[in-house]
């Protein structure tokens, strides 16, 4: 069976639910078989019920993304715990050295990503990436800015990506691509996002199991964590009733 | 003796809300190649434009198989063609122009 592909990260304006749909809309005509879209921790119940719809509808699955946002260790620890329970991916925006070491120790958090404009921002270096090799963290990359930043900007992220990639490979952190698109128009379909990653360093191969089995992995993970039937790692209940 | 030159042929589905004309289509492909590999790169690539459709929104181009993966990052880093944001998408690449022209229909529709 053919592999879906995944574009964890879209973040559309959740209250515009016209935006919302439209970019659902053109995952689904692009090839795409799942979702991530990133909610705030206080968004209403019946929007992400709403927002289910509008993509089963389109035939994707929709996947339930939090992006974090902490100031420093502490802030992350308050955040974790308030939101891990409620949704199926956590990705925090590591902003600083100190919240890439701590999201990196932590087996909540699925993701790591860091500043989509500013290259100098970009925190993961090897300590980093031993750390998150440990403990299952992987490193997103959002596409968008490759496309949209120009110039000495783009030069820039170029190489700060490319020298993320060696070292994400180096330790054996899983590497996820998203597009971090907000509006249709800046989406891609998959195969071209593979393609795009040439210019990254990372080759067809990985690039394509970046974009469908390192996310699939982390949504199966996550689901049979957030099921009922999870106990403890390793345990889950596979039986209920009055005869057990 | 020198080698044959491969070819590959891509259908690439111009996504505008404005259909843009040819000529913005290929400076907007040429100049994307440029900026991400420079002049080098793009003489590599041995680009040309066989067919432009304006009204069903798709062009066929032929570049060298060698340089396949530059023109399709390429591709995909177009974001604006003329003064229209717009996107590219890589349809089908095959090896000769009448394999591609065969599976047109049941990509486009007839």
């Amino acid at each position: 069976m053919k592999k879906p592909f995944i574009d964890l990260h879209l973040c559309p304006p959740i209250n515009q639910i016209d935006k919302v749909k439209s970019l659902i809309e053109k995952s689904a005509e692009l090839g795409y078989g799942a979702v991530g879209l990133t909610f705030q921790a206080d968004t209403k119940g019946e929007n992400i019920e709403q927002i289910k719809k509008i993509c089963k509808d389109a035939g994707l699955d929709p996947i339930l993304r939090s992006d974090l946002s902490p100031k420093n260790a502490r802030d992350l620890l308050n955040m974790l715990r308030k939101v891990r329970r409620i949704f199926e991916v956590i990705a925090v925006y590591c902003g600083s050295k100190e919240v890439a070491i701590q999201a990196a120790k932590d087996q909540r958090v699925d993701l790591l990503f860091f500043s989509q404009s500013d290259p100098k921002k970009h925190f993961f270096s090897t300590s980093e990436a031993k750390i998150a090799s440990e403990k299952n963290a992987a490193l997103e990359i959002n596409l968008a800015p490759l496309i949209y930043l120009e110039g000495y900007l783009r030069i820039r992220l170029l190489n700060v990506l490319r020298r993320e990639v060696l070292t994400a490979t180096k330790f054996g952190v899983p590497i996820i691509l998203s597009s971090g698109a907000s509006s249709p128009q800046m989406l891609r379909k998959p195969e071209d996002y593979v393609f795009l990653t040439y210019l990254i360093g990372l080759d067809v191969h990985a690039a394509k199991q970046a974009i469908s089995d390192n996310p699939q992995r982390i949504i199966e993970r996550n689901r049979r964590k957030l099921s009922q039937n999870y106990v403890c790692p390793g345990v889950y209940l596979i039986k209920r009733g009055k005869d057990c | 003796m020198l080698e044959k030159t491969r070819r590959r042929y891509i259908l690439a589905k111009i996504d505008c809300y404005n259909p843009p004309h040819e000529k913005d289509f290929q400076n907007a492909l040429l100049s994307s190649i440029i900026r991400l590999f420079g002049e080098y790169g793009a003489s590599q690539t041995d680009l040309s434009l066989i067919e432009y459709n304006y009204e069903r929104k798709y062009a066929i181009v032929r570049c060298s198989h060698k340089a396949l993966p530059i023109v399709r990052a390429a591709m995909a880093a177009v974001n604006k063609i003329g003064s229209y944001e717009a996107a590219i998408h890589v349809l089908l690449v095959s090896g000769t122009l009448k394999a591609l022209r065969r599976k047109i229909p049941t990509i486009l529709g007839a």
